[in-house]
């Protein structure tokens, strides 16, 4: 199944198949991925396409977790690495990687931003009372950036906060010795 | 049907403003009862009334009615133009102004200073309409209607029955000019009447708010009964033949302001003398549109210039019978994309009277506020810039021309004894130059005392007085913050935004600032900016694979270095000797944390670039070719970039990022503070 057409004809309350699949259209729906073994998602509104990858441009003395930016459609989008930023999971790049890009929307604008990830998963639904609260621990992702968990079957899915992800932290003063 | 208003108040407020700026500008330049410059003041008052009333915005309308009312006497001649209604006038344009921006903004207006000038324009006109009406008992009035006025849904009767409110009327119709009866169309009307209104109370100001709606329709004469009947206009249009052709005279004559949409047509029809054109009342004709829609526009051509040369790139490794063909029809798609990419820029280009437009009023002002005589000249406001570049420039170039003002021009004894005319001058030029746009603002004032600024900047320990600076150095400390030569802070300037503001906000539109001043004859100060912020020159090059833009502007030369002329001093620094400039060296891959570049070496590629009066040299492993790129924002989506102006798009789609060199010497300067800096990073975590 083309994940593309998927994003696209996510149903709307009323519709209720879509090529043989069943959607419970009631509650929120995130999109789930993959890094290394754990899975996390995001609110499917903020989807703004999702591409393979692609070499970036450098950003001088940028945080490590952001690589680089591309150009999409004529805009420029920084890409930042989640195995990176989450410590979690190999970094590699082959033609394979998928770069999530989101609409973040922030204060002021609607900022665009890429996220590499291992793999895109599913569509899932969740009502508001299904996320649970976080709870951080030392080695885990920090309280910032998750909204909360969901069950889903036997895995926990963490769901991220989109606000805290696309603010990057200040440009290291001197990278160089 | 109803329709919905408010969808059109935006374009009412713009249109508004844009009209209280012609009536200030027009003000500005009337000197005598001059009657085209008079009408164009009144049209743009009749058109905010109209509009105010329009849209319900009462207090606009009333006050604005004033106004029109006090220009209308002045344009038929039944009040001698002065200079207090010139400044009562001007005033009243800021009433409007203040007016509209309140109901605009939906905010309290200080209610005060409306009453105060309300007061005045009513004095001034009472004082006229009761002279008047004291010595008449009723009124005479006129009316030609155009033939057409039914079909706007005006009947005369209807005009005359309002008129009878007001005291007892006599009608006698003119019905010499209608038409033969085969030939008569019923719709049209062809009599005029003249009416008199006795035993009456009414002022003129009652009986022309009748006629209000129909003034464009008509000509209309309004005189007391008591004045001798001397209205050679008149005769003159009963005696001649055809009626519609005389008022018809007589209406564009009186400029009916159905005119006022009609801005584009060049306003000097008949007059003589050449007067100072009025920035875009003179242009072919305009059309309003959405600034968004406008930078869509321009992103999609540069999107398709970017397509363009990645084409261009690809058609060149083409080998095949048609390739010839592919290649021209390559060419002409460059042409036709250049032209296109040209014409697009220049939709976003305005001329620069739009912001020198609010200087002639600001030196009135000030002149008149501190006692000084001040002529401003204006010149080359047509010059075009981006209109980004303009919006930005207006507060940096107010502070310019008041600071000539307060410093620059003296007291006009002090310059009769200094055998100057009393009346000092400003000039504000505009020009090209290269594919720069100056703005100098010269003034003959008493010039730049280099004496006093080393001796103030020696008190603010700015400088240490053992060593010499030349002229544009000692200039430059103007620019240092908090400094200030006025001997005591007034309220014009002295204090708030400084010179550092002005040059700050300056370097931030990519433009640069020169003084240049002779001590008792005057300051010229040059502005130097880019024609658009939109696309720029560039230079690429590349610095451990990956590829950077540096603005041509600032390239000096390109240069493969000697291994003679590599020199290492003053702690590790290698400079370039270039001829006899020593050229600091800045290795880019190393600044930008690409990963290892080599040392500087023989072979090596060194761009020099100026910034600041300043040369710098910078490392660079390779240099490709030039081309013009479109500025993108990096912040849009991520953030400032020490030493990074922008991003643009390469003809292969991908992204290449524009060298600030400002910013990379300032990375430098921390590269050399580098353990200081770690330090106070380590502080901030804890």
């Amino acid at each position: 199944m083309n994940l593309q057409n998927l994003i696209n004809d996510v149903p709307v309350e009323g519709e209720y198949t879509l090529e043989g699949l069943d959607f419970i259209t009631s509650g929120d729906q995130y999109l789930s991925f993959k890094l290394a073994e754990e899975c996390y998602a995001v609110d499917i509104l903020a989807v703004e396409e999702i591409r393979s990858w692609q070499e970036p441009t450098i950003i001088p003395n940028a945080p490590k977790e952001v690589i680089g930016v591309i150009n999409m459609r004529g805009t420029i989008v920084p890409i930042v690495d989640l195995r990176i930023k989450f410590n979690v999971g190999q970094v590699s790049y082959t033609p394979t990687t998928v770069v999530i890009v989101l609409a973040i929307d922030t204060v002021d604008a609607l900022r665009k931003v890429g996220f590499v990830v291992d793999a895109v998963e599913d569509v899932i639904n969740a009502k508001a009372e299904e996320v649970k609260p976080y709870f951080e621990l030392s080695g885990g992702i920090a309280s910032r950036f998750v909204e909360g968990q969901i069950n889903v079957n036997q895995a926990i899915v963490t769901v991220v906060n989109l606000r805290a992800l696309h603010q990057f932290n200040d440009q290291s003063e001197v990278a160089y010795e | 049907m109803t329709v919905d208003l408010s969808q059109f108040l935006p374009t009412f407020f713009e249109e508004s403003f844009e009209g209280v700026e012609v009536m200030e500008s027009n003000l500005l330049s009337l000197t005598s009862d001059d009657r085209e410059t008079i009408d164009s003041i009144f049209r743009a008052a009749h058109s905010i009334k109209g509009g105010a009333g329009t849209f319900g915005l009462e207090r606009v309308s009333e006050f604005t009615h004033l106004v029109e009312t006090l220009l209308d006497e002045l344009r038929d001649g039944r009040r001698q133009f002065n200079e207090q209604d010139k400044e009562l006038l001007l005033r009243a344009t800021d009433t409007i102004k203040a007016l509209l921006e309140c109901e605009k903004n939906g905010v309290a207006i200080e209610q005060a200073t409306v009453d105060e000038v309300t007061t005045q324009l009513n004095n001034a006109l009472n004082g006229r309409v009761s002279l008047v009406s004291n010595e008449s008992s009723g009124w005479r009035i006129i009316f030609i209607p155009e033939p057409d006025i039914a079909q706007t849904g005006n009947d005369p009767l209807l005009l005359f029955q309002a008129l009878a409110d007001l005291g007892t009327v006599h009608a006698t119709c003119n019905d010499e000019h209608l038409p033969d009866f085969d030939t008569l169309d019923v719709e049209e009307l062809h009599l005029s009447w003249q009416l008199t209104l006795t035993d009456t109370q009414a002022s003129q100001l009652d009986i022309e708010e009748i006629f209000e709606w129909v003034e464009d329709e008509c000509t209309l004469e309004i005189a007391p009964l008591s004045e001798p009947q001397s209205q050679t206009q008149v005769n003159q249009a009963q005696s001649s033949g055809q009626l519609p052709n005389a008022s018809e005279q007589q209406v564009s004559n009186l400029a009916p302001s159905s005119e006022v949409t009609i801005t584009g047509t060049p306003e000097v029809i008949e007059s003589k003398e050449p007067k100072p054109s009025r920035g875009k009342h003179t242009d072919a004709g305009s059309i309003r549109v959405g600034v968004d829609k406008v930078d869509s526009l321009i992103n999609l051509v540069g999107e398709l210039v970017i397509t363009q040369s990645m084409l261009s790139e690809l058609g060149q490794d083409i080998t095949s019978a048609d390739s010839e063909k592919l290649k021209a029809g390559l060419e002409q798609l460059m042409q036709n994309t250049k032209e296109l990419q040209e014409s697009v820029m220049r939709i976003r280009m305005l001329p620069i009277s739009f912001t020198f437009n609010r200087f002639p009023r600001l030196v009135h002002d000030l002149a008149k506020k501190i006692g000084k005589e001040i002529n401003l000249v204006i010149q080359g406001e047509h010059t075009e810039l981006d209109k980004t570049v303009l919006e930005r420039i207006g507060d940096p170039l107010t502070h310019l021309v008041r600071n000539a003002i307060d410093h620059g021009i003296e007291a006009p004894d002090v310059r009769t004894t200094a055998g100057k005319p009393p009346e000092g001058q400003i000039t504000l030029s505009a020009y090209h130059l290269g594919g720069n746009v100056v703005i100098e603002i010269a003034d003959d004032g008493k010039g730049i005392d280099t004496e006093l600024i080393l001796a103030k900047a020696k008190e603010k320990q700015l400088i240490d007085g053992n060593y010499p600076l030349n002229i544009q150095q000692i200039y430059d400390l103007i620019f240092e913050p908090g400094f200030s030569t006025a001997a005591c802070v007034s309220d014009i300037s002295g204090r708030g935004v400084g010179m550092d503001v002005v040059k700050r906000n300056i370097q931030a539109l990519g433009g640069r600032i020169v003084i240049d001043s002779a001590l008792g004859k005057g300051s010229n100060i040059k502005v130097y900016l880019p024609l658009t912020l939109a696309i720029l020159d560039g230079q690429l090059v590349k610095v451990c694979g990956q590829t950077y833009i540096i603005p041509l502007l600032i390239i000096v030369e390109s240069v493969q270095m000697q291994a003679d002329n590599i020199v290492t001093a003053s702690g590790g620094q290698y400079y370039y000797r270039l001829r006899d400039d020593n050229v600091p060296i800045l290795p880019l891959g190393k600044l930008f944390n690409l990963g290892s570049q080599a040392s500087p070496s023989a072979e090596g590629l060194l761009v020099v670039t100026e910034c600041e009066g300043q040369k710098v040299g910078l490392l660079v492993d390779d240099l490709l070719g030039q081309q013009q790129v479109v500025i993108k924002s990096l912040q849009e989506n991520y953030q400032q970039v020490n030493g990074i102006s922008g991003a643009t798009i390469l003809g292969n789609g991908a992204v290449a990022l524009i060298i600030d060199i400002a910013g990379i010497i300032d990375l430098s300067k921390k590269h050399t503070n580098g353990v200081s800096k770690q330090t106070s990073a380590q502080e901030v975590e804890q």
